[in-house]
This record gives C-alpha cells, structure tokens and sequence, in this order.
C-alpha cells in the first residue's frame, strides 16, 4: 500500500508535467465533440431527384409539386424517357428518379389506383431508404389529399389500417441527442485507450522498466499505479463533456448521473485494462498505437454509435456482444435518454464487471518482470 | 566455496534458441568484495547479470545471490540488491528530489528515512543547486553518480552495476570509484563490468568472460603475473583475441 502511494505519486507528476499532453486531452475532445454531433446528421435535406412525367396530367403536377416544396427534396429538372433518367442517377446528378407512366391520372380517376415508380440509388443504403421513406410520406398526403377531394374523407377502403408513429425518448427525433452521448462515450475511451496503451511500453523504450523490474514492486500494484491516474482522468474527461454537451446541445439528463457513473467507472477498467495489456505485448510506441487503433476502429464502427446494430447481419450482431463500447453507447444513451434504472442496465452491468475481470488478469499475467 | 559468499553460481546457462549467451559459468563472489567482470561486447556479461538479478531466468544451472535461488526465488533476490543498468534509468522529466524519493518509496523504505537520506545524499553529491531540477538537465557524470547511490539507497547486501561509467570523463570515473571503494567498505558487494582496464585493477578479484564461458578468475596483480603482463588491459586482449564470435 505504502509502495503505491509512491508509484501513483510518480504517474501523476510525470502526466502533469506533460505540458504538450494535458491540453490535447481537454482540447481535442471539444472539437470532436463538436464536430462529429454537427456532422453525423442523419437526416437528409436536398435529396436530388429527378422526373420523368408521361402522363403531363393535372394530377401528376400536383404531385409534383408536393416534392417540389418539400425541404427534404430538391429537384434536379425533367428528364424524357427512363434512360435519360437513370443516366441522370449514373452519373450521380440525382439520388432519386420519380417516374409518372402514361395513364397515371386516367388510372387513378377510373380505377381509384395509380402506379409511380420510384428509382433510388442504393450504393448508399441508409441515405437510399431515408430517400424512399420521404417520398413515401409526400405520396401518402398526396393520396390522402385525393381521397378527400373525391369522398370528402379520406378513403379508408384503401388504407385500413393507418400507422401513426410517435416517437418516444426522444420525441423531436433530435439526432444531436442520440449523437452527444454517444460520441461522449467514445471520447472517454479514446483517451482512455491511448494514454494507457501508450504508457508501459514508453518506460519499455526508454528502459526505466527494467529498474522498475529489478525492485521487489509487484506487478499489481506497478499496474495499478499506472491505470489509476488514467481512470481518474477519464472519469474528468466524461464530466467535461457532459457540461459540453449540455452547454451546447442541452442534452437531456433524464436518468441517474450516479448510475453513469458508476458504468463508466467499470468500463473504464475494461478499456484501461486493454490499453494496459497491449502496452505489455509491444515493443515499441509504434506498435502500441498501431494495436490501439486496430481495436478502436473496429470496436465504434460496431458499437451501434454510427449505424444500428440492428441492421447488421446476426454474426456482427453477435460479435458486437463482445464489444465493449457497444455496451457503453447503449448504456449511456439508455441512462441519458430514457432514464434508464439500474434494474434495466444490470445485465450489462454484470458482463461489464466480467470484462474488466478477465483483461486485467490477462494484463497482469502477461507482464513479465522476468524474461 | 567459503561460507561468506553473497553470489554462488553454478553452472549457469542462459541459451537464446541455439545461441548459448552464458555458457555454464561458476564462480562465487565474497561477502565486501569489489569483483570485476570483464568481457567484450557479446561476451555475456548482461545476460549473466540480468540472470543474477532476477530479469532472466536462467536456460539451466543455478545460482544463489544473497542466499535465495535465482530460479525460484527472484523477488526474494530483489529485496537484497540494487541494480544499475547500462541504459540510464533514472525518470528524466522528474527532479532529483522525486527520482530519489520514488526509489526510496518503491524500495519500501519510509517517509521519514527516505527524507534524511535524500537530503544526505544530495549534500554528498554536492548537487543541492539541482536538487529541484529535472535530471535531464544534469551533467551525464553527475546522472550516473546519482544513479548509483539511487541503486544502493536501500542499502542492499550486493549492487550490480553493469558499465556504470562509459561515456564518462576520467575526472568523473575516479570520483564514481571513490563512491564504489566508499559502499564496499559499508559491507556492500559490488559486482561491476567495465571497458575501462585499469578499472579492473581496482577491483579485489576479476573474472574474465570469453564467448559465454569464463575463460579465468583471481586478484588483477595474480592474473597478471599468471600472463605475464604489466597491466590488465594486455591480460585481457591476450583472453579476449580467442574469441571465436563475430559481433
């Protein structure tokens, strides 16, 4: 106890006195923070499309203009036949053709039922069916509007069913608060991950390791005086950005700050205690960095930060359960959000607290005092 | 093998795949002594010491340093000697004052002990004007004379110090000798390898290292009468030039 007293002693002078680092830890969050919740915006404005009208029917126009004045759509000119408009997609001049057959208004007025089609450049698949869900909703009001004008109600023979949705826990689907708290997650762990993973093999490089190896210093509490200062200053990384995120984005806080708290302190041992463990296996700073990012990259690209994990096929879906920042993002948007309790989260609470078991074990037993 | 001896080696292997660094050496080293352990680059002389101090384990053989076995009982080992590698180990971006205190501190000596010889040992250094700088800003003599008594500032029964004074000035060298005689003389073992030959004529016994094994052991003036050499450093060239290994 009273050796670690001095190891800690020494890992707080040394991150201290880093006149270079300190301000990049406290600076960078905030541009990224900023940054990324401005520009990972989800929801689409100005969706090109262009039209292919053969039907040049009063109807037709009407419809027409619906898309015309929505904000989602911007109209990209007509084009005379499917060709010239699927080469319009081609070279990417639109996103969307909206094509209107010959017979469209004759159909819809005899038949009460009218075909359109709708042609959606799908490389982009999330941008392809936020495009086909707008152009769906114009159509819906559009045949609502026909309806009325023809029956004086809207025609329930054709819709039986009508879906009305509300959107719970975040009822203005504002994107920024599904965002903040999400890339706040991620912020904490980026730090987190590179300072510790950085931080053995350092002493490894400059060779002060082995006159830490040749004093009776057990391996635990030595990795323990290096994973604790980094845990505080995570946990101060986390209060920083959340006073950011409510400074600037007024995020909700509708659950338990001590629950988040709380995870976030045990992961933060998941992901101190893997910057530790890939510390110990590289030689050099350069690999050190090299391992980090490997795991980095993979783990936020499927934490469900940036796409669902519900759209992932059932092997990602399955792998993601190992992934530790998938838990952080669920649990903190959960807790944030949807003022989500501890019963709700103990699950992930229980495979967090296994987690940190089993990489700071593995942390321990692979540093070698002895070659 | 006298029953004052601090390191009884035996045999001790140290093979890295098919390339045998320490190639069966015994030897033992009396309690007080001031023992050189020459060898070229290559020679082993790390290897061997990193086995003795618990960094290594040895391939085969054994060897007790301060009465606990190398193979089974290094943290045993690690409480009882101090250490000064080739590479400078003190933290460059700390001051004097914390380096000290830290390797007081992680050597399990209290607050109050670690504070009175800190002060000591900086008015023996006569470095009390840098006392609160960081030691990247020391000279490099006053760097290893720093490191050394860093090494032995929980009195250990042996400190290993393995080329403590390469790349240091001659003026440097005779006071870093002076500290070795003054620690010798408190009951310290000292385990030294140096370059520096006429180093070796301070030692009381040296062992000389040729590829791995040790090719002979006694006083300097014996080995020199042994030869029939003035000095070490013929001694040593006429030992070493059987070396077989390219570097």
């Amino acid at each position: 106890m009273r050796i670690l007293k001095y190891l800690l002693r020494k890992e707080f002078q040394q991150i201290l006195r880093d006149r270079g680092m300190l301000p990049i830890i406290f600076v960078v969050p905030v541009f990224q923070l900023v940054i990324l919740t401005y520009a990972a915006d989800f929801e689409l404005k100005n969706i090109k499309y262009v039209i292919v009208d053969r039907d040049r029917s009063q109807e037709s126009e009407r419809l027409l203009a619906r898309f015309n004045s929505s904000k989602n759509f911007h109209n990209m000119g007509e084009r005379t036949d499917f060709k010239d408009g699927m080469e319009a997609l081609d070279r990417n001049q639109a996103t969307l053709l909206v094509r209107i057959p010959n017979g469209f208004s004759r159909d819809l007025q005899k038949e009460k039922n009218a075909t359109i089609m709708l042609d959606v450049n799908s490389i982009d698949g999330q941008a392809a069916s936020l495009s086909y869900t707008y152009a769906s909703e114009i159509i819906r009001k559009f045949n609502d509007e026909i309806a009325m004008e023809w029956n004086g109600l809207p025609q329930k023979a054709s819709f039986p069913v009508e879906v009305k949705t509300r959107y719970w826990f975040n009822p203005e689907m504002e994107y920024k608060n599904l965002m903040v708290p999400g890339i706040l997650a991620m912020l904490v762990t980026m730090v987190g991950m590179f300072l510790s993973s950085m931080n053995v093999v350092r002493e490894k490089e400059i060779g002060t390791i082995e006159q830490i190896n040749v004093t009776p210093v057990s391996k635990i509490a030595f990795l323990t005086g290096k994973l604790t200062p980094f845990w505080i200053l995570s946990i101060f990384e986390l209060s920083f950005g959340l006073v950011i995120g409510k400074l600037l984005f007024d995020i909700p806080l509708s659950g338990s700050l001590g629950l988040l708290y709380g995870f976030t302190a045990v992961y933060l041992l998941v992901i101190l205690g893997l910057g530790l463990l890939i510390s110990t296996m590289a030689d050099t700073q350069q690999q050190a960095m090299f391992l980090s990012w490997f795991f980095m990259v993979i783990f936020i690209l499927m934490s469900g930060l940036f796409t669902p994990i519900e759209n992932m096929p059932v092997w990602a879906q399955k792998l993601t359960l190992l992934n530790p920042i998938a838990y952080i993002v669920k649990v903190i948007r959960a807790v944030l959000l949807k003022g989500s309790t501890f019963a709700d989260i103990k699950n992930d609470f229980i495979v967090m607290a296994g987690f940190a078991v089993v990489i700071l074990s593995m942390a321990v037993y692979n540093y070698k005092k002895r070659a | 093998m006298q029953n004052d001896s601090v390191i009884i080696a035996n045999k001790l292997t140290k093979k890295f795949g098919h390339f045998t660094a320490v190639d069966a050496i015994t030897f033992d080293v009396r309690k007080g002594e001031i023992f050189g352990f020459l060898g070229a680059n290559g020679a082993g002389k790390t290897t061997a010491i990193k086995m003795m101090c618990g960094l290594s384990r040895p391939t085969a053989g054994e060897a007790t340093v301060a009465g606990f076995d190398v193979n089974t009982q290094p943290n045993e080992i690690k409480k009882h000697i101090g250490y000064m590698s080739q590479h400078f180990s003190l933290y460059q971006d700390m001051t004097i004052r914390e380096n000290i205190r830290f390797y007081g501190g992680i050597y399990g000596l209290r607050g109050k002990v670690i504070k009175q010889r800190r002060e000591e040992l900086i008015a023996e250094l006569g470095i009390e004007e840098y006392a609160n700088r960081r030691v990247e800003e020391l000279p490099l003599g006053w760097k290893q004379k720093l490191a050394f008594s860093i090494a032995i500032i929980h009195e250990p029964e042996i400190v290993f110090l393995d080329e403590p004074t390469s790349g240091v000035d001659p003026i440097t060298r005779r006071q870093f000798w002076n500290m070795i005689y003054e620690a010798a003389e408190r009951g310290i073992t000292v385990f030294v390898t140096t370059h520096y030959l006429e180093e070796a004529e301070y030692c009381n016994r040296v062992s000389i290292m040729v590829d791995g094994q040790l090719r002979d052991l006694d006083t300097p003036k014996a080995l020199m009468d042994k030869y029939h050499k003035k000095n070490m450093n013929d001694v040593f060239v006429q030992l070493a030039s059987t070396s077989t290994r390219t570097e």
